[in-house]
């Protein structure tokens, strides 16, 4: 059984993966930008593609098309830069993403038990049901330790 | 009234780094990491091939006063497709040598960005960080991430296991002709 998370309306930034539309909270989002060109250099995150210079920045790039439909994206009209947190942390991540982005107000809906883990939430937007996109459950990052109820907060890791 | 002195910006601290190919991926190392760049063929004479099957990245050891320098080829422990290496950087303060294909130049990084947290294997051992040069990024390598404490360990430990083999080996060629001496010295007394 689901729960209404909030009475009062949250920002959302719809994004559309081949042809489904996926939601983030749009105080996750940092900007949607062309694509531009990746570098790629060895590594083992395969989750990972490679990264883009944006205002300076090194922005790895995610395909998370391959977590939620199952294959990479045929094409890719911009890259939607979010901010992932790890930890105190905050990092910009770069998804790949197929169509135009929409900026929504709607009402969440809690994830049930039965949810996959990048599940944060459920919206219903103009007769469709949405998942709202879990970052961290979605994107790669380092283990993080679960906390204890005695703990401190909990502290960014300096190497995995 | 004088004219206000223009104020002077602090000149931004740079690192001098060695550009560098291997299988056609190009890649930074701090110079001042790098004590001795040698030709492949310098290393025939003082190198030992060794076959470690656990860390095939390890082609060869070559004797340092009481320590062991282990040549890395740089193309395998990237996972990268073979080429053929042409020059040898031996890293300071480590005990390793990397195969490489070649110098791509010589330049200075003014800002070196960590590598980002969504990376979150193995390479965060291998890199320092990322830099951006002529609009591309390069990756910055660690000169100790080549190898971990726990495989320089085992290659000692191999290495020792194997001269504690050959001394074995050569003082049973020798036992036979030691007795044959000894009999020899007794028949002629």
């Amino acid at each position: 059984m689901t729960s209404i998370a909030e009475t009062d309306l949250q920002s959302f930034v719809l994004l559309r993966l081949g042809d489904r539309r996926f939601a983030i909270m749009a105080t996750q989002i940092a900007e949607l930008v062309a694509p531009s060109r990746i570098f790629r250099f060895p590594h083992r995150t395969s989750e990972v593609e490679g990264v883009i210079l944006r205002r300076g920045r090194i922005v790895p790039v995610c395909d998370v098309a391959e977590k939620l439909l199952g294959k990479g994206l045929l094409s890719r009209r911009f890259y939607l830069i979010v901010q992932r947190r790890y930890g105190a942390q905050t990092e910009w991540v770069a998804l790949p993403v197929s169509g135009d982005c929409e900026l929504i107000n709607a009402e969440m809906t809690l994830p049930s038990d039965t949810d996959t883990p990048h599940v944060s939430g459920w919206l219903s937007h103009a007769g469709d049901v949405i998942e709202v996109l879990n970052l961290a459950a979605l994107t790669p990052g380092p283990t993080e330790a679960a906390p204890t109820p005695t703990s401190a907060p909990m502290q960014q890791e300096a190497r995995p | 009234m004088r004219p206000l002195s223009p104020t002077k910006t602090p000149a931004a601290r740079t690192e001098q780094i060695i550009l560098f190919r291997v299988s056609g991926q190009i890649f930074a190392v701090s110079s001042a990491s790098v004590q001795e760049v040698r030709g492949v063929d310098s290393l025939s004479g003082a190198a030992k091939e060794m076959s470690y099957p656990a860390l095939r990245k390890v082609k060869y050891f070559v004797r340092r006063g009481e320590n062991s320098v282990y040549v890395i080829n740089a193309a395998m422990h990237f996972g990268l497709p073979p080429a053929p290496p042409a020059l040898v950087f031996v890293l300071r303060r480590t005990r390793t040598a990397l195969l490489i294909d070649g110098i791509e130049k010589m330049t200075s990084m003014s800002r070196l960005q960590a590598l980002p947290l969504a990376y979150c294997n193995e390479e965060r051992t291998w890199y320092r960080g990322l830099t951006a040069l002529d609009q591309t990024v390069v990756p910055v390598v660690k000169p100790d991430g080549f190898l971990t404490p726990d495989e320089l360990f085992l290659l000692d430990a191999s290495l020792s296991q194997e001269a504690d083999a050959e001394a074995k080996h050569q003082a049973e060629l020798n036992a036979p002709d030691e007795q044959q001496d000894e009999h020899n010295t007794s028949i002629t007394q």
